[in-house]
């Protein structure tokens, strides 16, 4: 069985485990506000599968598609109220959506003031990962199981190997991907010192359509482009993103020389703190640059 | 053809692509000569496309009111390609090319100016009557004479007369900006149709004005103002030319008969008594057994705008005529029964108490 849950009625603080419990965790993370991960994580739930990894810095999940494209999201140690670990690296590999239906047991109503509660703990390898929730007095647990991590792709995208790149403010961006043409199978990206700078273009059934955003639009915080490039991305693996997208307040989208895309999110949480989600994508075919 | 649109024309622009895309599946575009077109003389292009390939550019009004400043249409007939290009805020520019078919132009062959009887309202009146039929109500039956204007809705021949909803609604000329009826008549139509055209008019605020003559005959409804024109002509279910063999009843023949003017007071109680009590000629059409030739088409014309020309074609394959029932407000009769002229009979208003289920005839 993928998860156990048991519910439990009465003020019961978090905290007051046992002693001997608390010192067989290898890790222990704690929130007041379990929307902080949440949120996060629904921006990368398009499959059902995550891979956690946890270190000194804080836990990364990534999801991966196809073996195209990969989604990581980035929760700082410090936006926990708590965070230990005891191992350099942790690593376990979960079901996402089924965690996530945990995390948002008690509704994820959004009342002002009431929030749930969230303490994630892992003995280790072969244990189930315990969630403690609690909203408003109850207190439920869930042991969901975890399997062995798989190892995620490294797409060896590495910043000096960056052919161009721009950050636009999300909102543009937002419109643009709610009106995608989805009889379109690819988006192409076009990326270039000169016109048309930066293009999103997509070629459905009734025709073809171009989003472009100039180089001094005020939406453009960054334009770095040294040459021109155009790239085409499978769309059904890019659309997932627009989660990512509606988010995030701002966004840095970077191709490398092989046409590898880098969609880096900036999210700002309940409580203002800063996250990062990216998106890893392959393309789908050469297109001659011109 | 080259046109450009700013501010809040595109809004319209876009509200008359969702109004027309309630009515057909296809845009048909047409440059015309006048306003400030640039269709050079020797291009005497047409062209159609799905309505949804334009449905789309223009899919999210909230959007186009807040970004676009500006929107531009250009045709090139020779690669066969429409191009709409939205300038938006922060420079952000978004281009559409739309492959179309060439065809041939349309043209609907009406002059509402010769129709003999002229209803004009605001857009607010039309849907405050068109909102008391059930959405899924196809056509509707608009009966003039005198003073008033009955609007009810069209049961089908082979509907069961005991299930059907018989809803009918009574207006006063007074309510209308305008009101010219040259002889009593009625009129069926689609309603579909006309609910396309008022979401257009109430966005605009313009009022709405009706042309029609006898059945059979287009209905033209029109919306106009300084930099645009909208025209929907539609078809009307045509009188039968045969008449029915068990002739008993005479004088409900053709023609519409207005009820009595009980409403002279609007007591609608007294109606109500009187519909009960005594022999009331009543708004009734005679079946025919015959089908008549089947409703010819009508073809709807442009929707002119500022610098944009727009052609939709309405097919409207109506069934041959149905049979019409005899209505009254609230109660129904029986199709068999209303041979016999309309004396005393029992009749038990079913639609008074919305909340028995169990009502019978």
């Amino acid at each position: 069985m993928l998860l156990q849950v048991f519910a439990l009625l009465g003020s019961m603080p978090l905290s007051t485990q046992s002693q001997s419990e608390s010192d067989e965790y290898i890790l222990v993370a704690s929130l007041d506000n379990a929307r902080n991960l949440s949120n996060i994580l629904k921006a990368i739930s398009f499959k059902d599968h995550a891979i956690f990894n946890a270190t000194q810095n804080g836990l990364k999940v990534t999801v991966e598609d196809s073996k195209c494209l990969q989604a990581n999201a980035f929760i700082q140690a410090d936006i926990f109220q708590e965070f230990t670990i005891r191992q350099d690296v942790i690593g376990f590999q979960v079901n996402l959506t089924v965690l996530l239906d945990c995390l948002t047991i008690f509704g994820g109503s959004t009342v002002p003031g009431v929030s749930t509660a969230l303490r994630m703990c892992y003995i280790g390898y072969g244990y189930p990962l315990t969630l403690f929730l609690e909203e408003a007095g109850v207190v439920t647990v869930c042991k969901i199981n975890t399997q062995e991590p798989e190892e995620p792709l490294d797409f060896d995208f590495c910043s000096t190997n960056v052919t161009n790149k721009v950050i636009l403010q999300s909102d543009s961006l937002k419109e643009a991907f709610s009106e995608l043409d989805m009889t379109s199978e690819v988006l192409q990206l076009t990326m270039s010192p000169s016109h048309p700078y930066f293009r999103l273009s997509t070629f459905g059934n009734s025709g073809n359509a171009h989003y472009d955003y100039p180089k001094d639009s005020d939406m453009m915080e960054l334009f770095q482009c040294t040459k021109t490039q155009k790239n085409r991305y499978k769309m059904s693996l890019l659309k997932p993103s627009t989660k990512a997208l509606g988010l995030s307040c701002k966004v840095s989208v970077r191709t490398d020389s092989r046409g590898f895309l880098s969609l880096q999110y900036l999210v700002r949480n309940d409580d203002g703190q800063i996250c990062f989600v990216e998106y890893y994508c392959c393309p789908d075919e050469e297109v001659d640059e011109e | 053809m080259d046109c450009v649109s700013t501010g809040g024309n595109v809004k319209v622009l876009a509200k008359a692509i969702h109004s027309l895309s309630r009515i057909g599946e296809e845009l048909y575009l047409e440059p015309m000569e006048d306003g400030r077109y640039q269709a050079p003389p020797d291009q005497a292009f047409h062209c159609k496309m799905p309505i949804k390939s334009v449905q789309a550019v223009f899919r999210s009004l909230s959007s186009l009111e807040r970004s676009v400043e500006k929107c531009r249409i250009q045709m090139n007939s020779e690669k066969s390609r429409l191009t709409i290009t939205l300038h938006c805020k922060h420079g952000l520019l978004k281009t559409h090319n739309l492959s179309f078919q060439d065809c041939e132009s349309l043209q609907a062959v009406f002059d509402k100016e010769s129709r003999g009887n002229v209803l004009q309202a605001q857009p607010r009146l039309w849907v405050d009557t068109v909102l008391h039929f059930p959405p899924s109500l196809e056509e509707v039956c608009v009966s003039v004479s005198g003073e008033r204007v009955w609007l009810k809705n069209h049961v089908e021949d082979d509907a069961d007369p005991s299930r059907a909803m018989m809803t009918e609604l009574c207006l006063s000329s007074e309510e209308f900006d305008h009101f010219a009826i040259s002889s009593q008549n009625s009129i069926t139509f689609c309603l579909k149709e006309l609910r396309g055209l008022l979401t257009f008019a109430e966005s605009s605020g313009l009022p709405v004005s009706m042309y029609f003559d006898d059945p059979g005959s287009p209905v033209v409804l029109s919306v106009s103002d300084s930099v645009l024109e909208a025209n929907f002509v539609l078809a009307t279910l045509s009188e039968d030319s045969h008449q029915h063999s068990h002739s008993n009843s005479k004088a409900e023949r053709c023609k519409a008969q207005p009820p009595p003017d009980d409403f002279m007071s609007d007591d609608m109680d007294s109606y109500l008594i009187a519909m009960e009590t005594s022999e009331l000629a009543v708004p009734s059409y005679e079946p025919a057994p015959h089908p008549c030739s089947t409703n010819h088409r009508a073809r709807l014309s442009s929707t002119r705008q500022e610098e944009e020309e727009e052609e939709e074609e309405e097919l409207l394959d109506r069934p041959p005529s149905k049979k019409f029932c005899s209505l009254f407000f609230g109660s129904v009769l029986p199709a068999s029964t209303q041979l016999t002229s309309q004396t005393t009979r029992s009749q038990e208003v079913l639609a008074s108490d919305s909340e028995d289920e169990g009502e019978k005839e």
